[in-house]
């Protein structure tokens, strides 16, 4: 039932897939005050890294311990590693106080990735919360950069507040272009925002694309893709269409150990980017 | 030309509605419109109003002591701004303010109940109407009030 039905480009980097390689901060840059991107270069000298836009590495802060980050850099950029994340435990706080130079060891890349391949000729529909925005990046410079052979593209995002917006000045230029429909709202704001303000589902009723030939990809907290995904039903896209990255505690990430199950299926291994009708009745089970 | 009826016709709050009850509604409505940061409504005011936004953005907002207003919800084109003129005591909770040039429709609560009173076929399609908004926008508060961002 959950197979993987997107090709993964590259194999797992190192000797085995336990064994991480070593990697060197080239750069941190911090994107709001619990977030950031650091960006990363193979120990060993220059060297392609592949990856499928949606998968994820495991990061080991050395002496502290691993966790899993998606990627979210450009697919097409593979001599650095780029991910984005959010400083919430002693883990991804060591790698956040990482200074240019330091090291830390790199398992990856693993699991499935968004079906930019599938949605060829078709209107996408990318919708991000919080930080469910830096998963996606990668699939939108995918398809950015091969633009002529989509539909309509409509990034919709949303967040906390205008502090907590992510890659701002990416999506400062991306709301420049003309083939491509930038939404921005956040749950609340003071101040000077003159954007919009309320809930991302809020954004699907009047978002331009045609929902019997839509993709659409789906990243944040489960309760929003939950919300997200029946307003796009409400507008008429087939589950079958709708694809969501799930968060489940990944320790080995190569389906050893058991910590993702998620009924029949491994997050880490058959996710994290699963179509919805595959998963639909097992996210309505409470205890899975 | 474009009439009232027509306006009203093409505005999503109204798709369907019988011709007979829009011909009702129009004889409530006008044009208005707004620059950006004027007052629409203010808590505390009657609200013997509501509006249908055509053009622009309109920020829900309510003031916090020392913090100054704080926006709860934007309103954009095909949104509805104001129920309480359907309420008892027909007051504002919140206040709404045009954040950029805005064209709305606006439309005569105190005639319209009166319409509502004496036609209830109008006046249950109204409450249908407007129950599928309120109900939307507590769907939406929930999400709000749930944070998930912070926990993510």
């Amino acid at each position: 039932m959950f197979t993987n039905n997107t090709e993964v480009m590259a194999a797992a980097l190192g000797p085995g897939p336990m064994v991480p390689a070593v990697f060197r901060v080239q750069r941190t840059k911090k994107e709001t005050s619990d977030t950031f991107t650091m960006e990363l270069l193979p120990e060993e000298g220059p060297q392609e890294f592949a990856f499928a836009p949606g998968q994820f590495n495991m990061l080991y802060a050395f002496g502290v311990g691993e966790v899993p980050i998606s990627i979210s850099g450009d697919p097409a950029r593979r001599s650095v590693v780029v991910h984005t994340t959010r400083d919430v435990g002693p883990v991804t706080s060591a790698l956040r106080r990482l200074k240019p130079g330091e090291g830390l060891g790199i398992r990856g890349p693993y699991g499935t990735g968004w079906p930019a391949a599938e949605a060829r000729g078709a209107d996408v529909v990318i919708a991000a919360g919080g930080i469910g925005l830096a998963p996606l990046r990668p699939v939108l410079y995918q398809i950015l950069a091969a633009r002529q052979h989509y539909g309509k593209v409509v990034l919709l995002y949303g967040t906390r507040t205008p502090a907590d917006i992510l890659f701002r000045r990416e999506l400062e230029q991306w709301r420049s272009r003309f083939d491509l429909e930038v939404c921005v709202t956040v749950d609340r704001a003071v101040g000077s925002w003159a954007g919009m303000v309320g809930v991302v589902t809020k954004l699907i009723p009047r978002a331009p694309f045609d929902p019997h030939s839509t993709i659409a990809m789906i990243c944040g907290p489960e309760v929003m893709m939950r919300f997200t995904v029946q307003e796009l039903e409400g507008r008429g896209v087939a589950t079958e269409n709708i694809y969501v990255s799930l968060e489940r505690n990944m320790k080995c990430a190569v389906s050893f150990c058991g910590h993702c199950q998620f009924g029949p299926a491994f997050v880490c291994k058959d996710g994290p980017v699963f179509r919805y009708d595959r998963i639909q009745p097992l996210m309505a089970v409470r205890e899975v | 030309m474009e009439t009232l009826e027509s306006i009203l016709m093409e505005h999503p709050f109204f798709a369907g509605m019988k011709p007979e009850h829009l011909a009702l509604v129009a004889g409530c409505a006008a044009n208005v419109r707004f620059n950006a940061g004027e007052f629409i409504i203010r808590e505390g005011g009657v609200a013997n109003e509501f509006y249908l936004v055509r053009h622009g953005k309109v920020a829900i907002e309510i003031h916090v002591p020392q913090s100054g207003p704080v926006t709860i919800q934007t309103l954009g084109p095909g949104e509805i701004l104001g129920w309480s003129w359907l309420i008892t005591p027909y007051k504002w909770r919140f206040d709404g303010r045009a954040q950029e040039l805005t064209r709305a429709v606006v439309l005569d609560g105190k005639c319209l109940r009166e319409k509502l009173e004496k036609d209830h076929d109008l006046g249950y399609e109204f409450l249908k109407r407007f129950a599928q908004i309120v109900t939307e926008r507590l769907e939406s508060t929930r999400l709000q009030l749930l944070n998930v961002y912070e926990q993510h």
